[in-house]
């Protein structure tokens, strides 16, 4: 279970105008904006619960995960995933989440895949019956057979963003966290991962935290959805909460942040 | 156990990696022959002139110089991690930071991995060529077993410590951002205060000694100096002491900074 409240962060970003003398003054006086990247957030996912966090860019989306997988640490306010403080106790908590941050990569750019993996098992000390048992299901289930001795290098991005998310349940988490896992897939790349997330939070019981910008990922995967913008929860609820009749989802959600002003 | 094992695991992906890189091996080696015979060739110029006014035997700068050759990837200070730089900057060390392994004992590793692939690939060559020079020039075995013993051990701490040294600069990047202006004073410092470019014996003595009781020294310099017989007897136990010293306080204070980086930690690009 994940429980967040009163969560703060707050980013000190430096500024100046353009320019040349701009530049010079900045040598002496340097002008911060603080920037409330989240501002008392608040919610509750119990466990086996698909959710999806969406919002605008730069809402905040990205901060709560950072925070729920004990990355960052907020200036205020609790958070506690299945009993524990994350970025408290970070190494203990990470060997039990799954995180796929869909913009970076984790595997070994220059070796096969399957070396990253079986690093990946030293690192999480998966017992060898577990590990073998996951990645065979894993490589029928993402269709891995054929990329696990290419190096990671020459995968293309569905390729390698398949074997990015086997990487990332390896160990067994309970809670696997994704930060906009289809981001820049193709339509068959995205159907996979899709079908794949699905089964994992239905067959396995994994809790899933999924933020997006593609609309059809929350449709076919989230029971739940938690809007954010400018660091605030602003709608907690189901798809069909904030569809109205007819209208296409991404115009819904176009409205909806035209709404809230974000 | 299982502790080390993934440390172990790591370092034997990145070691294998490492020897990869073949081309850039032999290049290695050539460079660091020329580089090699062109000291020993402007020392022997001096030592014609007058022998007796140089703190080392000819035959100990010799040995000083090949063994530097040899091992320079062990020592050398501008062996960094550029992927670590590149980490830093981007934000993808959110990755390294969800893993349930320590970041410093982690990059402590990927350092050293990096030392060792490389050296392993160029140090035999060099090493066996230098020993069949002809007289003068030539690689000689240690004066004696005992120096041989101490040599060996000194070189791996020498190694640690560089390790140690470059993981400070990697932390210190969470703060600048910008790794080339603390890469840049790191690197130049500890290559001359560490006898890199001419033997600490050659400074003037209270630049020496100075030179001597700074962890610089503890790299290159003291397993060098041991192995040609320039350190010996009580001198070499105190600089082999030095270098324990120094990588305890280099490793509890990069292991400090890195504790504070990470809990002011920003993570860079969304």
């Amino acid at each position: 279970m994940i429980q967040v409240e009163h969560l703060r962060k707050t980013f000190r970003v430096a500024k100046r105008s353009a320019g040349f003398g701009n530049a010079v003054k900045a040598l002496f006086h340097r002008e911060y904006d603080e920037i409330h990247a989240l501002d008392d957030i608040f919610f509750r996912i119990e466990d086996g619960e698909a959710v999806g966090y969406i919002g605008p860019n730069g809402a905040g989306k990205s901060s709560t995960i950072k925070i729920l997988s004990g990355i960052l640490t907020p200036d205020s306010g609790t958070c506690l995933v299945d009993g524990r403080i994350p970025w408290k106790d970070r190494k203990t908590h990470v060997a039990k989440i799954g995180v796929v941050f869909g913009q970076r990569s984790q595997l070994w750019w220059d070796v096969p895949v399957i070396d990253s993996f079986e690093l990946i098992r030293d690192i999480y000390a998966v017992p060898e019956s577990d590990y073998k048992r996951n990645l065979r299901d894993l490589t029928d289930l993402l269709d891995l057979s054929e990329l696990l001795k290419t190096p990671t290098r020459s995968l293309s991005l569905g390729q390698r963003m398949r074997c990015e998310i086997a990487a990332s349940l390896l160990h067994d988490p309970r809670i696997l966290f994704l930060d906009e896992p289809t981001i820049g897939l193709d339509a068959v790349s995205k159907l996979a991962v899709r079908e794949f997330i699905l089964d994992m939070n239905r067959t396995r019981g994994t809790t899933v935290i999924l933020t997006t910008h593609d609309m059809q990922d929350i449709e076919a995967l989230a029971q739940r959805v938690i809007l954010i913008g400018k660091g605030r929860i602003l709608l907690d609820g189901t798809l069909d909460d904030i569809r109205r009749g007819g209208e296409q989802i991404d115009e819904t959600l176009a409205a909806l942040y035209r709404q809230f002003d974000i | 156990m299982q502790k080390i094992k993934k440390y172990i695991s790591f370092f034997r992906l990145r070691f294998t990696m490492g020897l990869q890189y073949r081309a850039a091996a032999a290049a290695g080696v050539a460079t660091q022959f020329a580089w090699g015979a062109l000291h020993i060739l402007a020392f022997h110029a001096f030592y014609r002139t007058d022998p007796s006014a140089f703190p080392m035997t000819i035959e100990a700068t010799v040995n000083y110089i090949w063994l530097q050759q040899a091992f320079l990837a062990i020592f050398a200070p501008w062996i960094t991690d550029n992927d670590i730089f590149e980490a830093i900057r981007s934000g993808s060390v959110s990755y390294e930071l969800c893993r349930p392994v320590s970041l410093y004992t982690m990059w402590f590793t990927r350092n050293l991995s990096l030392r060792f692939s490389r050296v392993v690939l160029r140090c035999f060559p060099i090493l066996l060529v230098a020993l069949f020079l002809p007289d003068g020039y030539r690689l000689t075995l240690p004066q004696d077993l005992h120096s041989f013993l101490l040599f060996l051990p000194s070189l791996f701490l020498g190694a640690f410590v560089a390790a140690s040294l470059l993981v400070i600069v990697y932390a210190a990047t969470f703060f600048t951002l910008a790794p080339q202006g603390l890469r840049a004073v790191v690197t130049a410092a500890s290559e001359f205060l560490s006898g890199f470019v001419i033997p600490l014996p050659f400074f003037p003595d209270s630049l020496r000694r100075i030179c001597e009781a700074l962890p610089f020294a503890a790299i290159g310099s003291t397993p060098l100096r041991i192995y040609s017989g320039d350190l010996a007897g009580q001198a070499a136990y105190t600089a082999f002491g030095l270098q324990i010293f120094w990588l305890i306080a280099l490793v509890l204070c990069g292991q400090l900074l890195m504790r504070r980086a990470l809990r002011n930690v920003t993570l860079q690009g969304g």
